[in-house]
């Protein structure tokens, strides 16, 4: 007889989601579905405001990356305003996002991922999460939180506080950047380059414990194998050279072979080809890419994602890991579980790209804005988030106030392969009527790899504790696993 | 002083303090250095006694009166700051937040508003009463200004800065209770307005986010506060 065995919330990541595993006659997954169960509306509530709040309204859709929402937001503005923001304030802008992709990344690794990493994915709940580690690898956890740490601090010190700045506004930034903060922030660079150096050695070699470059001896090897490890399309933003580009660039998309299916996509087109696909069962849509279809045109966004599509990342430690990370396949990386290598390196990007950034003699220039009313009546921005793209359309009226938005955020555009990197790792790991606790955390470590914010996508908060439950399809629970 | 003047003493907050007998308790107050929470008031602007944030406790008078509107008496004993004061006026505070859709971390004032401020200085962490969310219009019109009826607590400072300082009378009232609503001419777009003269005196003296320039983004309308007080002097210097 089938059964049913639902996982909600599902742990560790941003938001509130919900999974659902179909059990056929064997004892093995038939159907599995990621579900996203609240729903909060931001499109319609932006409707009749100033287009000039848009940036910090659709900040509040997260806590955790928010400067991306500000900045796609905000870029939407600037062509409503139809300027173009002085060098300062798209310096100091870009270098506020290289922030949070910092602290972020080290959030999504050190906080939610690395305990799997550290203690095993069967180890006891209790025991698996960044105090556990705190007390098996002090250094590493520490190492994590000096990193975020740093993240913050940089949006603090350009934008005045560290979540929701308002600093990030339509035609540039608010305030320019002293001598004094740049200098503090590029002194701290050094520091911080040593500890994501660190991490990565650390991370490459817990996945060849042994000294073996073969990752079948990996003791991950199950996992790199089943999370979410499919053909997909990667989409990213990169600049005119092909270099990785969290700000500005035109979209690319790359297939499983790595090769170009469609490059130098204008944002302000991308109607043309990105569309949504609605499913009843879930508040987070389906968008695919337009010329395959549905569900063809599935696609992954990104760290993974980001490094699969671009030439090269454009700074000279992150290319070097980079050219080992093509190491890990002849095309495409296709395992959602090197989501966490990638973030690595982008850790490492951000850094360098930082340095260079705040080393422009513009970069304590005083222009950081400039002024106009709404010139357009539309407007499109575009912007990497920690998690993939974010594309915010806003419409105006005459006066500049809002009258119809459209968001398709990072976690959005993952929907899909995360769909069906559940039925992956479901089927591979989760057997029989007893579910253990190590096979519903690797179901969640699926989803966790592409750290999802669900509070962006759909909009959800707040976590509870894990349940899961075996239902037959009478509803008569034959199996409950709780985790408080 | 005229001779003429017949100076009144009376209490307030347990001090003896003299007054000149057409004076509010509000400014006899304010001169003897009591502070009195204001949102409607604005000196130089006619008392009008709409927020009842200035209400006192008078021994003998069972009700609550605003200090703004109530001149001073012989042997009055005032009290500005009693558990009961304090109670109302959280109270009434709770019930602005909750009438119209005041969301501070996306409003331009952020920062520079007085209901904000208010809210922070008698310690409203909650609003109790429940939120009415109305569906108001944002009146993006005009060349210079915006006005967010949002954001608007009907303190009617813009209308009377608007009739007794510029004389233009652009702005007035429509409606009652909490249908009341801030209108430009004769309820028409504040940018087809035509008595307008765009001199921006409402806009600084608005205590919220209500009424702000154009191009403002989040927390940058801050209000020039001199601006009133300036105007009255001069023109008190001139008369």
């Amino acid at each position: 007889m089938s059964k049913t065995i639902t996982i909600e919330p599902i742990t560790r990541i941003e938001g509130h989601g919900k999974i659902t595993l179909m059990l056929n006659d064997s004892g093995t997954v038939d159907n599995a579905l990621f579900q996203v169960t609240q729903f909060r509306g931001f499109e319609k509530l932006s409707e009749g405001r100033r287009f000039r709040e848009m940036p910090s309204l659709m900040a509040r859709v997260c806590g955790i990356c928010p400067v991306a929402h500000l900045i796609a937001g905000a870029k939407a503005c600037d062509n409503i305003l139809a300027v173009k923001v002085p060098e300062t304030g798209s310096l100091i802008r870009q270098a506020i996002n290289l922030g949070q992709i910092v602290q972020s990344h080290a959030l999504s690794f050190f906080y939610l991922s690395v305990p799997d990493l550290v203690m095993g994915f069967d180890a006891k709940p209790m025991e698996r999460n960044i105090l556990g580690v705190l007390k098996k690898n002090p250094q590493m956890a520490s190492d994590g939180i000096r990193l975020r740490k740093f993240g913050q601090t940089i949006i603090e010190l350009l934008a005045g506080k560290r979540v929701h700045p308002a600093a990030i506004i339509a035609g540039g930034v608010s305030d320019p950047c002293s001598v004094e903060v740049r200098d503090k922030i590029l002194s701290d660079i050094p520091e911080m380059m040593r500890i994501v150096q660190r991490n990565l050695d650390w991370y490459k070699q817990a996945l060849n414990q042994n000294g073996s470059s073969s990752l079948r001896v990996s003791p991950f090897v199950e996992e790199i194998r089943s999370f979410a490890n499919m053909k997909s399309l990667f989409m990213g933003l990169v600049n005119d050279d092909g270099e990785l580009d969290f700000y500005d660039g035109k979209i690319r998309f790359v297939d499983s072979s790595r090769k170009i299916v469609a490059d130098r996509l204008d944002p302000a087109d991308y109607q043309n080809y990105i569309a949504e696909h609605v499913e009843k069962w879930t508040y987070l849509k389906f968008p695919y890419y337009k010329p395959m279809g549905y569900p063809k045109g599935m696609y992954r966004v990104g760290p993974l994602a980001r490094l699969n599509v671009i030439d090269r990342c454009g700074t000279p430690q992150a290319d070097l890991e980079l050219s080992e990370f093509r190491g890990l396949s002849s095309g495409a990386v296709l395992s959602s579980f090197y989501y966490h290598h990638a973030r690595l390196i982008e850790i490492l990007y951000s850094l360098e790209k930082l340095e260079q950034l705040l080393s422009e003699p513009a970069f304590t220039g005083n222009k950081t804005r400039a002024i106009a009313g709404p010139n357009n009546l539309e407007g499109i921005g575009m912007a990497e988030a920690p998690r993939g793209t974010l594309i915010h359309h806003y419409k105006v009226n005459e006066y500049g106030v809002m009258q119809w938005a459209n968001l398709i955020i990072a976690s959005g555009h993952n929907n899909m392969a995360m769909n069906h990197g559940i039925m992956q790792v479901a089927r591979h790991f989760v057997k029989g009527e007893k579910i253990k606790e190590g096979m519903l955390n690797r179901v969640e470590a699926v989803i966790r790899a592409f750290d999802p914010c669900l509070s962006c996508s759909t909009h959800a908060a707040g976590k509870m504790p894990l349940q899961i439950e075996l239902a037959r399809p009478d509803g008569e629970i034959v199996h409950r696993l709780t985790r408080s | 002083m005229s001779s003429s003047v017949k100076i009144k003493t009376l209490t307030i907050d347990e001090r003896q303090v003299g007054a000149r007998e057409n004076q509010t308790i509000l400014e006899v107050a304010r001169e003897n250095g009591i502070k009195i929470p204001t949102l409607c008031y604005l000196k130089g602007l006619s008392p009008y006694g709409g927020c009842r944030m200035c209400i006192v406790e008078i021994a003998g008078s069972p009700k609550l009166l605003p200090s703004c509107m109530t001149t001073v008496e012989e042997g009055m004993v005032v009290s500005t700051n009693s558990d009961r004061i304090k109670k109302y006026r959280k109270n009434l505070l709770e019930l602005y937040f909750s009438e119209r859709n005041h969301v501070c971390s996306v409003c331009a004032s952020n920062g520079y508003c007085e209901l904000q401020s208010m809210a922070q200085k008698v310690e409203m962490s909650h609003v109790h009463f429940p939120y009415m969310y109305p569906h108001l219009d944002v009146d993006a019109t005009h060349e210079r200004y915006v006005l967010d009826h949002n954001r608007c607590i009907a303190c009617t400072r813009c209308v009377r800065v608007c009739d007794e300082i510029e004389g233009a009378h652009t702005l007035d009232i429509k409606d009652r209770g909490i249908e009341v609503r801030i209108i430009t001419d004769l309820d028409r777009p504040w940018g087809e307005s035509e008595t307008c003269t765009q001199c921006g005196k409402c806009v600084h003296v608005c205590p919220t986010g209500a009424l702000i320039e154009r191009g403002k983004s989040v927390g940058e309308m801050s209000k020039r506060k001199q601006l009133l007080p300036y105007l009255t002097k001069m023109r008190e210097a001139h008369e």
